[in-house]
């Protein structure tokens, strides 16, 4: 690697950005058998809940122009069976582990911040209250910055204090920067953006929704540009504020994109589903479109699409304007 | 289900295999890769999973093609069919020789073999028949006997005719419009297929409805079916969960297990067939599922014992599927 790629996750260091987003690694183990997942920044796990749960019916997929749509629902076996077998398999394979919950209410969120923090070894806590396949579309907690804040600062409380806890937010709402703000009043180390758009795909021979969910969340490149803009506007408000950016990554260019916008961690989702290999691919990447610009620190260029267009573009390992970051 | 049985050193592999042939087999296509990685893994019943479009492509899903056959020549070469009926298959149908495809494989679990020389009857519907010619090889080195029975819409569509005249005991052809073979579908003949070889274990592949009723034929009979199901995937290794479909662990607890890695491969009467396309109640984290409770796998084994579960009336209805792997 020529560029340093070592990024920070609250005042945890990873030594690279590059992260699997929630719900498109598994617990890692399937991913394992194609790249060392100790290679990347970390694996972020698919969303653990309480209790064992089956999800929604199928069809659970469609695809959509260079995306999809999902309604999985959820399914997982429940935090008991993640912390017996999960967790330590990550862990035995070197692997740091950024642990995503969800739940049905503030109060299993908050048990689930608790069973985390007596286990040894959760790098961070990515709280997923923004899924939009759940029982109840109305009440996401991410729609609504008072229910968000909630939801967070009962996980902040409860959550050992070493362990950063990231709020996972949506994109289908009015005004993000307001539910990221109520995040990080509720104590959210950071913002890991943006999570699924709610869409719809109907079969017009069968002439009825595709999915037996109905609707569902649509992800890939198709989204790419509003996550860009969900980290730009987030960035801008509150700059000193770590973010996970994701939304349709492909490329290293694209994780790079998002590292301009404001994110110093990037995931990659959907576009394992294409390429297995994907993350090791981008990180690679990523270090290449450093290096062609010359750039030596990661960290050098994280929200560097704020400063304004005078600032010097080429060559900018050592400026005072590139310094100015967390 | 899943703990360490797909380590890297035995697991699959994505490769970039280069494109050999594409050719036309009646209504459907053969490809041939050069992948010698896949070729050295596989087993029969197991299936590769393709990227298609190109680096750019706007088509995200990997098409899943169960393994027609592996070959040791250029090192290695795989072999699968596929029907173009979509725009990713028919991007596959326009490729040539020497194009690069990135290919993963061999996913999935095989089909099992039987320990003993018993007598074997193969069923496939449409091109889900590509798999069972090199399970048919298999089943000889272990000295089993082979029947085949085959069938599809019309004479063009049933793959592998010719192979399973020449490769089988006896090969039993079914069309409906009786453009090959009788004038039918392979459910009508295979109570008599069953009693005239004879057969011991039945391996089925096809549509997802010739599967459940071959599952439930042969459970008049007492025969174990090994079936391999045909669930739409978007990825094939087992992180998108979109394969699900309702299995009776050998626990007697229902769970929605992934086709791509739980399967392909099931236990014809551990599916529960009248249930696809929904959550049954009873099912492991149903809503309303009670873990510590001994209810939830009371009803299991209730269904278990019934054959079936009455759990559609818990879940939305199924909407119409298409079978068949990939678009």
């Amino acid at each position: 690697m020529a560029a340093d790629l070592r990024t920070r996750l609250g005042h945890v260091e990873l030594p690279n950005p590059i992260l699997t987003a929630s719900g498109c690694a598994a617990s890692g183990r399937e991913l394992a058998q194609f790249f060392d997942i100790s290679r990347i920044g970390a694996i972020v796990t698919k969303s653990v809940m309480l209790g064992p749960r089956s999800g929604r019916p199928t069809p659970r997929m469609a695809e959509t122009p260079s995306g999809m749509l999902n309604s999985i629902g959820l399914q997982g076996p429940g935090i008991d069976a993640f912390l017996q077998r999960d967790l330590p398999w990550l862990l035995s394979r070197g692997a740091r582990a950024v642990v995503s919950i969800a739940g049905g209410t503030v109060a299993e969120y908050a048990e689930l911040a608790t069973r985390l923090s007596e286990a040894a070894g959760v790098t961070a806590i990515e709280v997923n209250i923004s899924c939009p396949n759940v029982e109840h579309r109305g009440q996401v907690f991410a729609c609504d910055p008072a229910a968000a804040a909630a939801v967070i600062e009962e996980v902040r409380g409860r959550a050992r204090y070493d362990i950063p806890v990231f709020a996972k937010l949506s994109p289908d709402v009015t005004d993000i920067v307001a539910v990221a703000k109520a995040c990080v009043s509720a104590g959210a180390d950071g913002l890991s953006l943006i999570n699924t758009l709610l869409g719809m795909v109907i079969d017009t021979d069968t002439m009825r929704p595709v999915l037996a969910g109905e609707t569902g969340g649509l992800s890939g490149p198709a989204i790419r540009p509003v996550a860009v803009r969900c980290i730009w506007q987030v960035r801008a408000a509150l700059p000193g504020v770590p973010i996970i950016g994701m939304g349709g990554v492909r490329t290293g260019r694209d994780a790079f994109e998002m590292i301009l916008a404001g994110a110093s961690m990037v995931s990659v989702g959907t576009v394992i589903f294409h390429d297995p290999s994907a993350c090791v691919r981008i990180l690679r990447e990523l270090d290449e479109e450093l290096s062609q610009r010359g750039i030596e620190r990661l960290a050098d260029v994280v929200g560097l699409a704020h400063e304004p267009r005078t600032a010097p573009r080429r060559g900018l390992a050592g400026t005072a304007a590139a310094r100015r970051m967390p | 289900m899943t703990s360490g049985q797909n380590e890297p050193e035995t697991g699959p592999v994505q490769v970039r295999g280069t494109v050999l042939t594409v050719r036309r087999v009646d209504a459907y296509y053969a490809m041939t890769i050069v992948a010698p990685a896949i070729a050295a893994r596989f087993r029969p019943g197991q299936f590769v999973a393709l990227a298609v479009g190109g680096p750019e492509s706007p088509m995200l899903l990997r098409r899943a093609f169960s393994i027609h056959d592996v070959r040791p020549d250029h090192g290695g070469t795989v072999e699968f069919v596929f029907a173009a009926h979509g725009p990713g298959t028919r991007w596959l149908a326009e490729r040539r020789a020497r194009d690069m495809l990135d290919i993963a494989g061999p996913l999935g679990r095989p089909f099992p073999l039987p320990r003993d020389p018993v007598s074997c009857l193969l069923v496939g519907g449409g091109y889900g028949s590509a798999p069972l010619f090199a399970l048919a090889a298999r089943l000889r080195e272990r000295r089993c006997e082979v029947d085949f029975l085959l069938g599809a819409a019309s004479g063009d569509r049933v793959f592998g005719a010719l192979t399973a005249r020449r490769g089988g005991r006896t090969a039993t052809i079914t069309t409906e419009d009786g453009s090959l073979g009788l004038r039918g579908v392979v459910t009508d003949v295979l109570g008599q297929v069953i009693h005239e070889a004879r057969t011991d274990v039945i391996y089925a592949c096809g549509p997802m409805p010739m599967l459940r009723q071959v599952t439930m034929l042969a459970g008049r009979y007492d025969i174990p079916v090994q079936v391999a199901v045909e669930e739409e995937m978007a990825c094939g290794i087992g992180v998108c969960m979109t394969c699900v479909l309702p299995v009776i662990g050998n626990d007697g607890i229902t769970r929605m297990v992934r086709s791509c890695t739980d399967g392909p491969v099931f236990r014809g009467n551990q599916v529960r067939w009248d249930d696809v396309g929904t959550i049954p109640f009873d099912a492991f984290g149903a809503p309303g599922w009670e873990p510590r409770t001994r209810r939830a796998s009371q009803a299991a084994q209730a269904a278990l014992a019934a054959g079936n579960g009455d759990g559609a009336a818990a879940g939305p209805q199924p909407t119409p599927r298409r079978p068949g792997h990939g678009s």
